[in-house]
């Protein structure tokens, strides 16, 4: 049996000393395959005694094992050295900057607008819109603004003709949606707005969101509890709210609403009031069995004051460096 | 409305600081706009009277004098002022002052002279008055008094915002009412007396629009000595009210216009012809104007005139013809009443806003005008000299107008407020407002005082309880309505929807004006007239957008002009297209319409940079259009369009309507819109592509998909979606997909023509498609490309 440990040790040897899967399936099959040399040692087992024969195979088998083992250790360790290179390679610097399809964002007014809409929504009021180009029934005469009102002439309005105009409120869709629906009514209307002035502080386009709920007993209490909800939610933190007595036509009794954060003067944000009876009854609505509030307020302030923006012009440059802050 | 706080508190005196009580109009309803001091801070000035007065040995410019402020000494004080002279009782800074702005008073010498102290004006105190030189006191100063003191100058002038609505408040009488409501305390009106009559002279007065001059009040006075000097007091409370001072006749009448609201006019008698009209304008009138235009009244206008011609515009300004001028000696006060529907608006139709008109236009208390002729006549008799006639009259009761009687039901009011106000708080607000009230069943009945006429309806008296018992008492209530759930339509696709997904793929939203320059609007849209505003902020902010194009590429050329080199952006919104047929004849469209300029993406270090192309936004257009889950309704056609690329421009169709175009700016507008480089533009009707189709769930197929690839030689004029869509027309159940995935031209294809490779997808949801089946479906379609497009197989 010298020479099966011969043979063993030798297949041992070759085994180690290969860096190749190619050479080392070579290995085995010299040493293991039909023709191998341990295979021989099998074969010439007939030849001993049926004594020695057990004792022998058992040994060459032991070596079988101990050869078809070192070659599966030195495949898998080949194996492995060929991934590991693979790896090494394909390694790369984490750090780069990704392939980027760069996000856009939505306009800070609209974003205003939406998150005006979400707190609405939960209150069940619906979202309309109407024609930006206004006759002076939807724009002023409905809304208890006769002709030659100041009010009327205070507006700075863009007229086209006596009675063609840019809207200057989003009124006329509360009218709108009013002569079409019969209450109970609860709409906000945001959207573009028109007044002739052009500064520091007013832009000749602004949006707007005003609201309208038109119910049975509809009062003046809940018309505060509303908005005071509202504004502590737009500003998200402990504000002092007041309602202070205003006039309006199309709202009695009217107040406009001021809002002060902590260490800061009081802001006047919205314009508000309980339905004037005109209006309702414009519109076909019995001001007896029904009441109703509405406000409206300018969505530009309101966005300032949110995110500290302190040009009121910067909203319509369009600047990509200005817009690309509201993400 | 501005006014002097202590002359406020002449009237009313509430024992709260001028904070608390501009807080405490404010939230009346009277915003107070501005608080401002009367005077700088100073110290150390007081009367003194110049007791010797003489040139300065050394200097031109200088006097040397001695100003008593009744101390022990005189003081030596050199004064550079032109009027200073002997006797003037001035306001002297004596040594130790500090003046505004920090400037402390010294014993000093000027070019050698001894000067203890300076002599004062207006604007070395902080008082923004215009004069030269000196500030002169009257002769009955007090000399030793602190000038602060003598002068009132700690006082405030407040400016009130007034609402329409409250016109009672045009006057001091008004707010000083309004604060007695607020904190129920007693209001100190002057003393008016009615002043007799001591000659008889009167005017022959007719008024042939009563109902536009409902009352008229004249009376003549004579040997009124105009040259006389206005008093310091009187002076000051009209400056204070933000008033200049002119001559005394103008100063009183402006000056019950501060104090009662009532806007009056002086006449010369000696222009009147002895008599004065009330009429309309009637053809040929003409009229010269105190600020010297002509104006030739329309016959909507009422006029002051005598039987010579128009005399002033009544309610708004006065005449020339019939000015008080230095020369006059005889006067004759008005004091009316006009409608208010006769006044509004006319001021503003010539151009003019004036105190009387502001005051005219929103009303003035319809029982005031004795009493205000009362107050004039007294203070010019006494400031002027002069012997009043007898007050004339003209009025119609029938045009006057009548207090309302409103009822307030109680049921009403607790609805409307949502809160409970006792009766007592009730009847007592409306009391102290100067209503009449009566309780009544169920109520009350309140008879509004004639000042405030804009008490009309009940609500107007829930809004006056509510606001005098304030707004913040009343509780933050949550609205009680019926969880009704609203109606919600899956299949409309709302815009939110669509913005979101253009954002994702790297678009700012955009927000720019409706109105564009017309001019560069006819460029993109020539032969398209636009609606034109009359009065726009400027030309290039007049012209109603005809599409979001002009105002889109003015963005563009905006950001690149600042170094953006990547610029993708969209807006929503409405265009404005003029249609007869339309209501307001003008059809207002919303539209979405995007643009994309510069590079296709951001530098980055694995890829190159590539400019934008037709392509790009085409993808985007695309992928909004698939959230409609109907992409296939829609196609695109080569079209023309004067702003965009003759060879890059399609329209969008939806089946066979066109709702949109897309295409390359062309590149002659490039320059003139001050674009860099392409730009592609998109713009469909928000319409279109705002409804979707709901999913319709198909089983997913258990058996293998086959793809076959055709190519196919057309003409270049076929377009290559009209192929794809014809194949999915004829394809029939079993093909699932095409998909076109090469472009070639040249070798091997005849000029003129290229080859498009398509991949077709067939499967069947019930079994594995035999080879000849798919063979024979290939064949069929490949059969109607030959016929309708002349479309041959490539080798």
């Amino acid at each position: 049996m010298q020479q099966l440990a011969d043979i063993v040790a030798q297949a041992l040897v070759a085994i180690e000393s290969t860096n190749d899967l190619k050479a080392l399936d070579e290995i085995r099959v010299n040493y293991l395959g039909k023709k191998g040399e341990i295979t021989a040692l099998m074969k010439s087992l007939g030849q001993l005694s049926a004594e020695e024969r057990p004792a022998a195979g058992q040994k060459i088998n032991a070596g079988k094992q101990q050869v078809q083992q070192a070659l599966n250790g030195r495949i898998e360790a080949l194996q492995t050295e060929v991934l590991n290179a693979k790896l090494a390679e394909e390694s790369v610097d984490v750090t780069l900057p990704g392939r980027k399809l760069p996000t856009g964002g939505v306009h800070p007014v609209n974003r205003t607008i939406e998150r005006i809409e979400a707190f609405f929504a939960d209150l069940g009021f619906s979202v309309a819109s109407g024609p930006e180009i206004e006759d002076g029934f939807h724009n002023f005469d409905a809304l208890n603004i006769p002709a030659h009102h100041p009010a009327r002439t205070d507006h700075d309005t863009f007229f086209f003709n006596p009675d063609l105009m840019l809207r200057t409120h989003t009124s006329g869709v509360q009218i709108r949606t009013m002569e079409k629906t019969a209450p109970p009514i609860r709409i906000i209307c945001p959207g573009r707005v028109y007044r002739n002035d052009y500064d520091q502080t007013h832009t000749p386009m602004f949006h707007q969101v005003e609201g309208l709920l038109v119910a049975e007993k509809v009062s003046f209490g809940e018309l505060k509890g509303v908005l005071y909800d509202f504004l502590r939610n737009f500003f998200e933190e402990d504000l002092e709210v007041r309602f202070r007595p205003s006039y309006f036509p199309f709202t009695e009794p009217s107040a406009e609403v001021d809002v002060r954060r902590k260490g800061d003067k009081w802001l006047e944000v919205l314009g508000c009031g309980m339905v004037h009876p005109k209006v309702l009854a414009s519109v076909g609505i019995d001001p007896e069995k029904y009441t109703g509030f509405a406000f409206g307020m300018g969505v530009e302030r309101l966005t300032m004051l949110r995110y500290g923006v302190n040009d009121l012009r910067s909203f319509f440059e369009n600047d990509l460096r200005f817009l690309k802050q509201f993400q | 409305m501005k006014f002097s706080e202590s002359w406020l508190r002449e009237w009313v005196n509430p024992a709260i600081s001028t904070e608390a009580l501009s807080e405490q109009i404010s939230m009346a309803g009277l915003e107070v706009d501005g608080v401002e001091a009367i005077a700088a801070d100073f110290t150390g000035v007081v009367v003194g009277e110049v007791v010797e007065c003489g040139p300065h040995p050394d200097a031109d410019k200088l006097q040397v004098t001695k100003v008593n402020v009744g101390g022990e000494a005189l003081l030596d004080i050199v004064c550079g002022a032109k009027n200073c002279r002997l006797g003037l009782r001035v306001a002297c800074a004596t040594v130790g002052a500090e003046l505004p702005g920090g400037f402390k008073i010294k014993k000093a010498k000027l070019r050698g002279q001894p000067s203890h102290g300076m002599l004062c004006s207006f604007s070395e105190l902080g008082i923004d008055v215009e004069s030269d030189g000196i500030l002169e006191l009257p002769a009955d100063a007090p000399i030793g008094t602190d000038i602060r003191e003598y002068l009132q100058l700690d006082d405030k002038q407040i400016e009130i915002d007034l609402t329409p609505n409250r016109a009672d408040c045009l006057g001091l009488n008004g707010v000083a009412r309004e604060v007695g409501v607020l904190n129920s305390c007693d209001v100190t009106e002057p003393v008016v007396a009615e002043v007799a009559a001591t000659i008889e002279d009167t005017l022959d007065i007719r008024v042939d629009a009563p109902e536009h001059c409902p009352r008229f009040l004249g009376r003549v006075i004579k040997n009124v000595n105009v040259q006389a000097q206005t008093p310091l007091w009187m002076q000051e409370k009209l400056r204070r009210g933000g008033i200049r001072s002119i001559d005394p006749v103008v100063d009183i009448t402006n000056f019950v216009l501060l104090e009662y609201g009532q806007p009056m006019h002086a006449f010369d008698l000696a222009k009147l012809n002895g008599n004065l009209q009330v009429r309309l304008a009637q053809a040929g009138d003409k009229l010269t104007l105190l600020d010297g235009n002509e104006i030739e009244p329309r016959e909507d206008t009422l006029l002051i005139a005598n039987d010579q011609g128009p005399l002033a515009l009544a309610g708004i300004f006065g005449g020339e013809r019939s000015g008080v001028t230095t020369e006059t000696t005889d006067i004759v006060f008005e004091c009316a009443f006009f409608n208010p529907l006769s006044i509004i608006g006319k001021a503003r139709s010539y151009g003019l806003h004036t105190d009387a008109s502001h005051r005219f236009e929103r009303g003035v208390d319809s029982q005031l005008q004795a009493k205000v002729m009362a107050r004039a006549t007294a203070l010019l008799l006494e400031i002027c000299g002069g012997e009043a006639g007898p007050v004339v009259e003209v009025k119609s009761d029938a045009h006057l107008p009548k207090a309302a009687t409103i009822t307030l039901r109680r049921e009403k009011l607790d609805n409307l407020l949502g809160h409970y106000i006792d009766d007592a708080t009730v009847a007592n607000i409306l009391t102290r407002l100067g209503c009449e009230v009566a309780e009544v069943e169920g109520g009350w009945q309140a008879k509004a005082p004639s000042w405030r006429f804009d008490m009309a309806i009940e609500q107007d008296l829930i809004e006056e309880v509510a606001r005098i018992y304030g707004y913040n008492n009343i509780p933050n209530l949550a609205p009680v309505a019926k969880l009704e759930m609203t109606d919600h339509t899956e299949a409309n696709l709302p815009l939110k929807r669509v913005r979101s997904l253009l954002v994702d793929r790297g678009f700012q939203e955009a927000i720019t004006y409706s109105f564009v320059d017309p001019k560069l609007q006819a460029r993109l849209h020539p032969g398209v007239e636009p609606l034109v505003l009359p009065n726009p902020i400027s030309s290039e902010m007049s012209a109603m957008r005809l599409s979001l194009w002009t105002g889109l590429l003015g963005a563009v050329a905006y950001n690149q002009a600042r170094q953006q080199s990547r610029v993708r952006l969209f807006e929503s919104g409405l265009r404005f297209i003029p249609d007869a047929s339309a209501e307001n004849g003008m059809r207002q469209e919303p539209m979405l319409a995007a643009v994309i300029a510069g590079t296709q993406g951001e530098e980055h270090w694995d890829s190159g940079v590539k400019a934008v192309d037709f392509f790009d936004l085409k993808g985007d257009l695309e992928a909004a259009l698939a959230l409609t889950n109907t992409p296939h309704q829609f196609s695109f056609r080569a079209a023309s369009h004067p702003a965009l690329h003759p060879g890059q421009c399609a329209e969008i169709l939806l089946g066979d309507k066109v709702v949109g175009l897309i295409g390359a700016v062309h590149p002659q507008h490039e320059k003139k819109l001050g674009l860099n480089g392409r730009t592609v533009v998109f713009e469909i009707e928000q319409q279109a592509i705002l409804q979707r189709q709901l999913p319709k769930a198909q089983p997913v197929s258990k058996f293998p998909a086959n793809r076959r690839d055709i190519a196919i030689v057309v003409a270049e004029s076929i377009g290559a979606g009209d192929v794809e869509n014809m194949i999915r027309k004829v394809g029939g159940n079993q093909l699932v997909a095409v998909n076109l995935f090469d472009v070639y031209r040249g070798k091997g294809v005849e000029e003129g023509f290229k080859s498009l490779a398509i991949a077709l997808t067939l499967q069947d949801v019930e079994r594995t498609l035999e080879e000849k089946e798919i063979a024979e479906a290939v064949e069929s379609i490949l059969v109607t490309l030959q016929s309708e497009f002349n479309a041959q197989l490539r080798d």
